[in-house]
């Protein structure tokens, strides 16, 4: 039986959501039209808004869907720059191990647009550093157009402080990509301008996400046309999606994943000689970043697959090429160490005795892969 | 056999894996990374690993119905293949790095860690046979003589071919093509690749201008005179006739070739033709896949390009090194090459050029 635990890459589709999707496909009408058909469709979706605003304390009017949580990011990395950006703003803060829906956009900003980009770095527990965050914005807050914090890093796990980021930050827009939180931990939009959230690592359909953009602040548009959201995203609202993603939006098992990730972590430590264990304590309930010294993730990768277990190498890459991982050298691990990393992310459906067969078969991967670095 | 593809994203390495599989073996397809930045697109028959070779090779594994990863050797690449191609044209040698490819990436950091991870070998798109001899595995031309490869096969040892396979050795490219296109690959009329895939602009000597610099010298005659200025003396082969730009015309008016690159003073030496003759070769760093030939000399054919004739020679082994005879003289022959022994179509060793007379 095959094992899949890459559950932060996409995570199946929950039996409710998949129910409300086939419902909705099934349904005529552009949620954008006047007539009977379409007010129906709108309703539905209307419904599904105010649903997922009610989910992480927001007003339905907040809610912006995209065609994914790249794009909700791009959104809004760019748009609170150029936002700001007239008032003479230009520094673009973020954290040092963003996703790369964050950080590219970011670079995108310092090539086109004249902006500065700082790097918030990160401790040694897997956090951004506040100490340098305040430092930062009382010498140079007047500059600073955005500050973007992930809500829990994506390779390792890790939650971090917004609530401080927050008081830190004060009047400056703050931005948070709460991808791989939703659901699995309390999100709140509370005191943020902007926050980002996808469907499909929650039980959604892909290709569906959302910005949660603050009331009254309103951004240049990447996508113009019908100007169907807020005129801030235009496109034919999906509302099959949409209101699959509302539907997914259900309470998360958080502490039987956590036991089960915690009798991995236990298990491997117990195990493999040397295995470093990049989750910290304050992280997700379901992943488990390890690093195996003298191996590359890639090839760990290819024998758990060889053996049905379904797992990452922390970060994918489009060409399939693996690099030592930022996040992790953000850490501070060596790049021998990055390169022979493993992320095994447990979802709802994980059971022990997936967890008893990845340990039965873990150790020996390892060795297998030490002697073929 | 549980067998490792190497897929390049090209007709050959997707039709190698496709047989290995209809063979019975346990195939896992594998697309190197080699560049250490990949370009999206391959131009004509230049360029490798580009994002849309992995992206055929990937394809391809799909029809094929194998599972497919990318191993990243882009570092084990570049010390052992580029980095040796600029050292040996800084020495004044043409090096061939496809054969320094297979020696050092192909079928010896793929083949250590498919073996370590419980692989028994590797299968690639190479033209050449495998044949057994004697409970041993022995290393022949392939049918298709204008694609036959066994010239950058012939620097593997004993030992690597014992997990080389190669599918293709009996089959005539032409047909290959045709098979892929009955297998559903859609690689099927991908043009073949040429030229150094390391170099995508195509021009080599550009290339190494920029990374070893072009620091101008006198090319001369036989006599020493200066007759004209190059800008950089590796990025001339011997035998070299065109783009010369001499000034001095010869007194004979005949054409003039590159008979010598001396790194040292940084001077290229020019002559006739038929100085350019050689009979005699001196190779180091030999290494035999069939029998050792000794001190005695033995009759057969050498061959001293990737797509060279077979010349009838005389060989033996020296210190260090092997010995060459040709019955016929040659025109031309750079050192740094490889001389690649033949005992009819089994290949007997491979040696690196060092020394022309």
């Amino acid at each position: 039986m095959a094992i899949y635990l890459d559950h932060a890459a996409t995570t199946p589709i929950s039996e409710i959501a998949l129910a409300e999707f086939n419902k909705q496909l099934q349904q005529i009408g552009n949620p954008s039209s006047l007539h009977n058909f379409g007010r129906e469709q709108r309703r539905a979706l209307e419904e599904a808004r105010e649903k997922i605003a009610n989910f992480i304390n927001c007003a339905p009017g907040e809610v912006i869907f995209t065609g994914s949580g790249t794009e909700a990011d791009n959104l809004a990395i760019k748009g609170l720059f150029w936002k700001e950006q007239k008032n003479g703003k230009k520094v673009v803060v973020i954290s040092s191990f963003e996703h790369k829906a964050v950080l590219e956009p970011a670079e995108w900003l310092v090539e086109k647009e004249g902006a500065e980009l700082i790097q918030i770095p990160i401790t040694s527990e897997g956090i951004v550093n506040l100490d340098f965050l305040k430092d930062l914005v009382s010498k140079r807050g007047h500059e600073i157009a955005l500050i973007s914090v992930m809500h829990s890093n994506n390779e390792i796990g890790a939650l971090q402080p917004i609530d401080e980021v927050l008081k830190i930050a004060g009047n400056i827009p703050v931005h948070c990509d709460a991808v791989q939180s939703l659901v699995k931990v309390p999100v709140s939009f509370k005191g943020l301008t902007a926050l980002t959230l996808s469907a499909h690592k929650v039980g959604g359909p892909v290709g569906v996400g959302a910005l949660i953009l603050k009331r009254g602040f309103d951004i240049p548009a990447l996508l113009h046309g019908g100007g169907q959201e807020r005129e801030i995203r235009s496109g034919t609202l999906n509302a099959p999606a949409i209101c699959a993603f509302a539907a997914a939006l259900t309470t998360y098992p958080t502490d039987a994943v956590s036991a089960l990730r915690d009798q991995l972590i236990t298990g491997i430590k117990n195990s493999i000689p040397n295995a470093l264990i990049n989750t910290p304590k304050n992280a997700l309930p379901g992943i488990v970043n390890v690093s195996f010294p003298g191996t590359k993730g890639e090839t760990l990768l290819l024998l758990m697959d060889m053996e049905g277990i379904a797992c990452s190498t922390g970060s994918a890459c489009s060409a399939g090429v693996h690099r030592p991982s930022h996040v992790l050298i953000a850490l501070g691990r060596t790049e021998d160490e990055a390169i022979g990393t493993l992320r095994l992310s447990l979802g709802a459906q994980s059971t022990e005795a997936d967890i008893k067969r990845v340990l039965e078969v873990l150790p020996g991967v390892v060795e297998k892969a030490r002697l073929a670095k | 056999m549980k067998l490792i593809a190497a897929m390049s994203g090209g007709v050959d390495s997707a039709v190698a894996a496709s047989r290995a599989v209809e063979a019975g073996h346990q195939v896992v397809g594998v697309h190197l990374a080699l560049a250490s930045n990949p370009q999206k697109y391959r131009s004509g028959a230049r360029g490798c690993c580009t994002i849309e070779d992995s992206h055929d090779a990937r394809r391809a594994a799909d029809v094929i119905g194998i599972p497919f990863y990318i191993w990243d050797m882009a570092e084990e690449f570049h010390a052992g293949v580029v980095e040796n191609f600029l050292s040996e044209y800084s020495a004044g040698r043409t090096p061939n790095p496809c054969l320094r490819c297979n020696e050092k990436i192909k079928f010896a950091a793929v083949l250590d860690r498919a073996k370590a991870m419980g692989f028994d070998g590797v299968v690639t798109g190479h033209y050449a046979n495998m044949r057994a001899l004697d409970g041993e595995r022995t290393l022949h031309r392939a049918i298709d003589m204008s694609k036959d490869q066994s010239y950058v096969l012939a620097v593997l040892t004993r030992e690597q071919l014992q997990g080389a396979y190669f599918p293709l050795g009996d089959t005539e490219k032409v047909d290959i093509r045709k098979e892929a296109e009955a297998k559903g690959l859609a690689v099927a009329n991908k043009p073949d690749s040429h030229d150094i895939c390391f170099v995508p602009s195509g021009d080599n000597a550009g290339w190494l201008r920029e990374r070893l610099g072009s620091e101008e010298g006198p090319i001369v005659d036989q006599d020493g005179n200066i007759i004209g200025q190059h800008k950089g003396a590796y990025t001339y082969t011997i035998g070299q006739r065109k783009g010369l730009g001499l000034t001095v015309p010869a007194t004979d008016g005949n054409p003039r070739f590159v008979l010598k690159i001396e790194p040292k003073s940084n001077t290229v030496v020019v002559g006739p033709r038929e100085d350019l003759a050689v009979t005699r070769i001196v190779g180091e760093k030999p290494v035999w896949c069939g029998p050792n030939p000794g001190s005695d000399w033995q009759t057969g054919y050498v061959q001293v390009r990737a797509h060279g004739a077979a010349l009838d020679c005389k060989y033996r082994e020296i210190e260090d090194g092997i010995e060459i005879e040709l019955e016929k003289p040659l025109l031309g022959l750079a050192t740094g090459q490889a001389a690649v022994i033949y005992d009819g179509d089994r290949v007997v060793g491979s040696s690196t050029i060092c020394e022309t007379e």
